[in-house]
């Protein structure tokens, strides 16, 4: 049980929880991810943990009411528990010094790049963060990114803020600008796809971190599997990082809607 | 209790003659009818009335060197609970259980006893049934927990040392319930939410009820056993902490937790999937069920590849998740298939078909990225291989192509490599076990003990149970020297 100390609205439907893990706080490291339980009848998912105070013993989460899984967790409040977390999973990211660095994260993504950033920074990058989504208010942690970043560009697709236009719209401009070492990428599949195919067409090596479906999340279930340089590797231990242009974006895409009907029929149960 | 030569026991013997005995034919566990079990999860095997026990147990001539103990990977005292059954002293049978087995009513179930204790009884010898013995530790175990006054194993006093086992499975139970009887101070850490490791996310409940695992688990908790679950030791938790935090050894349990995929060509489409996934969906996380948020695609023609216990598991749920056609894949013949041969036998009452002697190389899915259809390559059996087995050998040009909208993955397991990676020294094999001194079940590092899948790669629920016994044993003489 994990008691929830903090709950902050990012966005209609983003929440930042800061729950109680003492452990899980003390050993993470950025890029892992903890697999959450919301209830006894609740299913186990990944979430990839976006801070943490091994002080204070918290772990800080941030949460897109999406499924019936996500929507459960964003109706707890403070002082609720949540039944189970269970972490640090996945390896951390490889940190070092490469240069410059883009991250561009896309929506809920931008969370768990924060620790990214803030890593690749203490390392002596020069971290320059697009923050993409599709109008103002879904642009989270903008203000947390900029203690990390040299430098921020928000990207929306309704020019509601920042830039009109998607999040490869940003990368390119900085490509075209100045020499960039490293792309670091996080958020939905398909735009992991797009900015993967753009950093290769201009050869910069990219790291996506994956979000695929999980049970276990220690290597038991094989869920989550994709197709990597033409290898079958589990997001779970052998990432959640895979080098970008090896992954297979379209399979990765169809397995994430293995459950579509399901899914569906659940979201309309707690409707 | 388990004297043999005390009086009542040799009374007892002398009350039938061996002859008389042998004359008894072994009874036949009731089961339940393959057309209910279809369409649900009870238990099959329906267990012995105290009166078929009784006389189960009169079967047993109490032979002086009994061939059936040096079966037992654990040592049961086997005719020492069976003539307690037999005197109708039900509560000492199950007493002379636990002195060995901590977890009675699960062996009873899941042993392949005719391979080990019943294949060494004296019945095999003159050509007949061998004593139900694995039936009558199940009644006794049964019996006494549905009793309501369960024996907890004495323990020796407290002793204050502190021995942290990782893995909640049939090892690290095993381990811990003969710890505690040592009086040792033991924890268990669990990575996953719910104790018990394979027993419950793996063996269904039509086979092993997981509440007969809770009963299980409970006496290891009045025994002083400690669970932590949620804690991935390697990842929550390093083995070094543990030893700051005062334990002095640690026993590896981990299990054998990482699926082997074929790497066929479509084997990531939706809706192929691991035994894994599939039992842990339905068994552990409730899958199907009204109280359950976790999905589960119910296929309505379901291929299992592979032919050992996970298959059968696999392809007899597929049949109660509503499967019209349920198959066992196997490149093989029957002959050939490590399942439990009660298993083969269940599986087909319920109507699975057994595409024995068949290979799959390619799944075909459709736009969707969904399995539609498999395609199987025929075999024939040539000469033995290693395992002694006559090895399939494909036959040129023969294949098939079948309609399937679900595709189980059981051709093994593989250890998970999350705990032993995160010790330095340890000694692995090539396939990722922990290599041990089999007398200790000792690692490279004295105060490591490992035991189980994570040492044998696969294998059964009491071979763990051994492990953790004789770990149990190594850890106390390592301790005390």
């Amino acid at each position: 049980m994990n008691k929830i100390v903090k709950k902050e609205q990012y966005s209609e439907n983003v929440f930042r929880f800061d729950v109680e893990a003492p452990l899980i706080a003390k050993s993470r490291k950025a890029g892992n991810f903890v697999i959450i339980k919301v209830d006894e009848a609740g299913e186990r998912f990944p979430l990839t943990i976006a801070s943490s105070d091994p002080q204070k013993g918290t772990i800080t989460l941030v949460v897109q009411a999406v499924g019936l899984s996500t929507r459960k967790l964003c109706k707890l409040n403070e002082g609720d528990f949540i039944t189970h977390i269970v972490g640090p999973l996945g390896k951390a990211t490889h940190i070092e010094n490469f240069g410059t660095v883009v991250c561009a994260c896309g929506g809920v993504g931008t969370a768990p790049m924060l620790p990214i950033a803030e890593a690749l920074k203490k390392a002596g990058n020069k971290v320059i963060v697009i923050i993409a989504a599709r109008s103002k208010d879904l642009i989270i942690l903008e203000k947390e990114m900029s203690r990390f970043a040299d430098e921020i560009v928000i990207m929306t697709d309704d020019g509601s803020y920042g830039k009109k236009g998607l999040v490869t719209n940003g990368v390119e401009e900085i490509i075209k600008r100045e020499k960039v070492d490293l792309c670091v990428t996080i958020g939905p599949a398909i735009m992991m796809k797009f900015v993967s195919l753009l950093t290769k067409k201009y050869n910069i090596p990219t790291v996506a971190s994956l979000n695929t479906i999980m049970v276990d999340g220690t290597g038991m279930c094989g869920a989550c599997r994709v197709t990597v340089g033409g290898k079958t590797k589990f997001v779970c231990v052998d990432g959640p990082e895979f080098d970008a242009h090896q992954v297979d974006f379209d399979e990765m895409i169809n397995r994430l809607g293995a459950y579509k009907e399901q899914e569906a029929e659940a979201n309309n149960k707690i409707k | 209790m388990t004297d043999r030569n005390e009086i009542w026991r040799e009374t007892l013997r002398q009350s039938l003659k061996a002859k008389e005995r042998m004359a008894i034919e072994r009874i036949h566990m009731p089961e339940l009818d393959p057309a209910i079990r279809r369409t649900n999860n009870q238990e099959v095997n329906q267990g012995l009335s105290i009166e078929q026990a009784k006389l189960e147990a009169s079967r047993c001539i109490d032979c002086p060197n009994p061939g059936c103990v040096s079966g037992c990977p654990v040592n049961i005292d086997i005719p020492g609970f069976i003539k307690n059954i037999e005197r109708g002293e039900i509560l000492e049978a199950a007493k002379v259980l636990k002195l060995t087995s901590a977890l009675p009513a699960v062996c009873g179930r899941v042993c392949p006893q005719e391979i080990q204790c019943e294949a060494k009884c004296i019945y095999i010898k003159s050509g007949k049934q061998a004593v139900a013995i694995g039936n009558l530790e199940r009644f006794a175990a049964d019996y006494e927990r549905e009793s309501g006054t369960i024996s907890i194993p004495q323990c020796a006093p407290a002793n204050g040392i502190k021995v942290a086992v990782i893995g909640s499975g049939p090892a690290g139970l095993s381990c811990a319930g003969d710890l505690a009887k040592l009086g040792y101070s033991v924890t268990v850490f669990e990575a996953l939410h719910e104790i018990g490791g394979v027993l419950k996310y793996g063996i269904p409940e039509f086979r092993l009820p997981n509440e007969i695992v809770d009963v299980e688990i409970n006496n290891l908790r009045q025994m002083g056993v400690e669970f932590v679950n949620d804690c991935v030791v390697g990842k929550t938790i390093s083995p070094e902490d543990l030893a700051a935090e005062g334990f002095r050894c640690l026993f590896v349990g981990s299990g054998a937790g990482l699926p082997r995929f074929m790497n066929i060509k479509g084997e990531n489409l939706i809706n192929v999937l691991s035994s894994n996934e599939y039992l842990t969906r339905v068994n552990l996380m409730g899958a199907g069920r009204e109280n359950s948020d976790t999905p589960v695609y119910k296929g309505k023609r379901v291929a299992v590849i592979g032919g050992g216990n996970t298959a059968m598991d696999s392809v007899r749920t597929a049949i109660r998740n509503g499967a019209e056609r349920a198959m066992i894949v196997y490149r093989r013949s029957e002959n050939e298939m490590p399942a439990r041969m009660e298993e083969i036998k269940h599986a087909k009452e319920e109507g699975v078909e057994f595409l024995t002697l068949h290979n799959p190389i390619e799944y075909l899915g459709d736009k969707e990225g969904r399995v539609r259809q498999m395609r199987l390559q025929k075999m024939t059996l040539g000469e033995p291989d290693a395992s002694g087995r006559r090895s399939p050998v494909e036959i040129p040009g023969a294949i098939e192509t079948m309609d399937v909208d679900m595709v189980i993955v059981a051709i093994g397991v593989s250890p998970n490599p999350i705990v032993p990676s995160s010790i330095d020294g340890l000694q692995m094999s090539k396939w990722g076990t922990i290599v041990v001194n089999e007398s200790m079940q000792s690692a490279e590092i004295p105060t490591i003990f490992a035991g189980g899948d994570i040492v044998r790669g696969g294998a059964t629920v009491i071979l763990a149970m051994g492990d953790g016994r004789k770990a149990a044993a190594g850890i106390d003489a390592y301790l005390k020297s």
